[in-house]
């Protein structure tokens, strides 16, 4: 490895004049991987985004998630609880929606789509409480209504919930859309 | 790095070599970093020093790392709040007090901050202080022998997390409770939070001339979490702030219920005016029991001092002593930038960042811009105090440091990166990701009137696979940044031991010239000093035998003892008669209990053996001295309870085979 250091540095000696080589990227992709998303690790309990890659009707949410650039985010330590629309959520959105916000000029109305689908902490479902409110990432709230053992965010059906190891993440039917910003 | 590193790396370069055979040896753009450039930033050839300490809180270990920066090379591990076999911080004779609390002895705590003495603001290099988070308590250790001289414990502290932060002319430093607790030691039930539970700050003085501690006053506060604190300096010297969360008043389940607010407080208190109310008698005495532990560098030994009293002021009796400023959500940090007029409160769950004004706060104040109270206490109008937010900076800040240039370096745990900002514009400047999930970071006197900046080094809280697996078990990941430029950019891993909290930098200049080298024999005033061979001796005081022992190049005087009985209590007080640099002694015995000593040159310790059974048991020095180290040991012979097997001791001494023979 070390010899290997030597060969730019010898080619710019050749050149007989001093002068900086390389680019500005290169320490840092020499030094590091991904983020926490890349750990290779099959052994621990799936973290949020795991659960998420690994269904196959969240498809759209990891392209989402993709395109904001949080998966290492919600790889992290956490605690999360994730509300994770269905792509059949996904498509009830009008025709286009889920298109433009993948554009990377959306990233910043992506992002707080999907900060207002993750709150810091870990609701289970035996926390749960009817009008229970919780302040998302994105500081706008979401309310909870739990009525005969079924429970519903800002309306959305939750169709099941997945423990995960930095979380929970609760499957919903609808997107969560953000208040208008005042 | 493994095999995939390994193959990037490579590609990585040929791309860089075929460039420049590319370019032929046209002149490249800007000076920019190349791969070789990291490692010589980092590269601190043998024999020379690194430009900064770092001292380095360790977390559960509860002791002190100090490292080297920009090298990450680690130095020395400090006792401080827990036991160190090693050394024998604990276990001698000696150190054994530092540990004492109004509990007893507590051989172990949670060290979480550092705060570094400061003299107008700047770094002075006099001491190091930390705090104990679990059983509440502040130390303070010197720059000249980077030992703990001092540990005082806090009373009426449920858990001493808001500490043990400075005053600009270390006037100061504070100790917040984390946990409110009834106070008095009340037996009231948990649901009673609201009516019986009370927040604590102290101010604990500091002595100008030697730095003992003692605490000046308590502030009695509303009950909820007080977090992180830092005080005022320039124009806001006088003041200090601390970040509270759980302004909910939750008692359970904190994770769900101590978030239900949009905002929390930054708690501003006016310090000189508190210590007006002291001086004019307004404190009430309250009956207290709380440890002061002392230890002394000419005796070699510490000594516990129990305190029963402690001056208390409550703020809801003094409403212009405290002031909340509003602040989202659950915060956390709370930074003073060096000018001493901006207030960073980081919001651990916002994914904004507010910044307030010190001359706004004071117009606010002056022109009763309160939205309200709590428990009396008046609630600044949040917009009244706002210098401006900081937009969309990250995931989950915690942190703030600062540079010489005006820019802020703040950490953010969820999205697991620094981001550098300009602390007037409030403009995001530059974003670097940590490896993984950082917690604290440090520049080189960023919480100071005057940075040394350079670097930025985060301390994560997740390490997965940084570094070669260890199993369940990882050491933690430091990594450090270059921020001399524009872009910060990644220098160095490097592991960090026990789980670092808050770090600070210092420039070494300030601190190699004082460093002590040897204790002077002539000046050691232990009770049990032998200051030559001809004072070493055996003392025998009913069941209690004193061995008073000198150590020196290659050999330990006595190094036969007998006449020592089952059920004895043997001391064995150790000198170290080199009067040279970095040669310590060490002593340890077959079957202790305990641990063994490392002696200083100069220096006096004490170890305590119990013999269980008869027999001939050697000692021998642990810490290699000398080409005849290995030689270096004795035998101590134990007779049956009862026996009359005199008492006698010699070094160098030969008998017949027989005399001696015991009963």
């Amino acid at each position: 490895m070390k010899r290997l250091l030597y060969v730019p540095f010898v080619l710019l000696l050749a050149c007989g004049q001093q002068q900086s080589a390389g680019t500005e990227t290169s320490v840092a992709e020499a030094a590091t991987e991904g983020g926490q998303s890349t750990v290779q690790d099959e052994t621990s309990e799936p973290d949020v985004v795991r659960v998420a890659v690994n269904s196959p009707v969240h498809t759209t949410l990891v392209a989402a998630l993709k395109g904001a650039e949080y998966v290492d985010a919600l790889s992290n330590a956490g605690p999360f609880t994730v509300f994770a629309p269905t792509n059949e959520a996904f498509d009830k959105l009008p025709a286009g929606t889920v298109e433009n916000l993948l554009k990377p000029e959306s990233k910043d109305a992506l992002r707080n789509i999907l900060e207002y689908h993750v709150y810091v902490g870990v609701i289970k479902e035996e926390y749960v409480q009817d009008g229970m409110t919780l302040n998302q990432v994105n500081l706008d709230n979401v309310t909870l209504n739990k009525k005969d053992g079924k429970i519903t965010v800002n309306g959305a059906n939750v169709l099941g919930v997945v423990k995960a190891s930095n979380g929970v993440v609760y499957v919903i039917d609808a997107v969560l859309l953000p208040p208008e910003k005042k | 790095m493994n095999i995939s590193h390994v193959k990037k790396f490579v590609m990585a370069l040929s791309v860089v070599a075929s460039l420049i055979v590319l370019n032929s040896c046209k002149p490249q753009g800007p000076a920019e970093v190349s791969t070789g450039d990291a490692a010589s930033k980092v590269y601190v050839a043998p024999g020379q020093y690194d430009e900064f300490y770092n001292i380095v809180s360790g977390g559960f270990n509860g002791q002190i790392g100090v490292y080297g920066i920009p090298s990450g090379r680690l130095f020395r591990i400090l006792p401080v709040f827990s036991v160190a076999p090693e050394s024998g911080y604990g276990y001698s004779e000696e150190t054994k007090p530092m540990l004492n609390t109004s509990f007893g002895f507590v051989p172990w705590d949670d060290l979480h901050h550092i705060a570094l003495s400061t003299t107008k603001g700047e770094h002075d290099g006099r001491w190091m202080f930390a705090n104990a988070n679990n059983t509440p308590r502040v130390a303070r250790v010197s720059f000249k022998s980077f030992r703990t001289e001092e540990i005082l414990e806090i009373p009426n502290s449920g858990g001493n997390h808001s500490s043990p932060f400075i005053t600009e002319n270390t006037e100061y430093l504070v100790a917040g409770t984390r946990f409110s607790i009834p106070m008095g030691g009340k037996d009231v039930p948990i649901s009673s939070y609201k009516e019986n539970f009370k927040g604590s700050i102290s101010f604990i003085k500091v002595d100008p001339q030697d730095g003992h501690m003692n605490i000046a006053f308590q502030l009695r506060t509303p009950g909820f979490n007080y977090d992180l604190s830092r005080a005022g300096k320039g124009p806001s010297h006088g003041w200090f702030f601390f970040s509270c969360y759980n302004t909910e008043q939750a008692y359970t389940l904190l994770e769900v219920n101590a978030s239900q607010k949009d905002k929390d407080f930054i708690m501003a208190v006016n310090w000189k005016k508190a210590e007006e109310y002291i001086a004019q008698g307004k404190g009430k005495v309250e009956k207290v029991k709380y440890a002061h532990n002392t230890y002394s560098e000419k005796t070699h030994s510490a000594t516990t001092k129990m305190e029963e009293e402690v001056l208390v002021l409550d703020v809801t009796e003094f409403p212009d002593i405290v002031y909340f400023i509003p602040c989202p959500k659950s915060p956390h940090g709370c930074d003073v930038d060096p000018t001493g007029e901006y207030i960073v409160g980081s919001g651990k769950l916002a994914a904004m960042m507010p910044v307030f004004s010190f001359t706004k706060l004071q117009n606010a104040i002056a022109q009763k811009e309160f939205e309200g109270d709590f428990d009396g206490i008046p609630v600044i109008k949040y917009e009244a105090a706002l210098h401006g937010e900081v937009k969309k900076p990250g995931l989950g800040p915690l942190h703030t440091e600062f540079d010489e240039k005006g820019n802020a370096y703040t950490s953010f745990f969820v999205s697991s990166e620094i981001v550098k900002w300009n602390v007037k514009t409030l403009e995001v400047l530059d974003r670097v990701p940590t490896y993984y999930s950082i917690g604290h970071l440090c520049v080189p006197g960023g919480p100071t009137a005057k940075p040394h900046g350079k670097y930025v080094i985060a301390y994560n809280k997740i390490t997965k696979d940084r570094y070669l697996p260890t199993g369940p078990e990882l050491t933690q990941s430091a990594q450090l940044y270059d921020i001399s430029g524009d872009k910060m950019r990644l220098l160095l891993d490097f592991p960090t031991t026990g789980e670092p909290h808050y770090a600070e930098a210092i420039p070494a200049s300030l601190i190699t010239p004082n460093s002590t080298k040897i204790y002077k024999i002539e000046e050691n005033e232990n009770p049990y000093v032998a200051k030559g061979e001809k004072e070493a001796k055996v003392e025998r005081k009913g069941n209690e035998v004193h061995v008073y022992m000198t150590a020196i190049r290659s050999h330990l005087t006595p190094d036969n003892i007998e006449g020592v009985r089952v059920g004895d209590e043997v001391y064995f007080h150790v000198t170290n008669l080199e009067q040279d640099w970095d040669v310590p002694h060490g002593f340890a015995i077959k079957g202790a209990i305990n641990s063994e000593i490392l002696i200083m040159p100069g220096e006096t310790q004490t170890l305590k053996w119990k013999p269980l059974s008869t027999g001939v048991v050697p000692f021998y020095c642990t810490d290699f001295c000398s080409a005849l180290h290995q030689e270096m040991q004795g035998y101590i012979r134990v007779s049956p309870a009862g026996s009359n097997t005199p008492l006698k001791f010699s070094t160098g001494k030969t008998e017949s085979q027989n005399s001696g023979a015991g009963q």
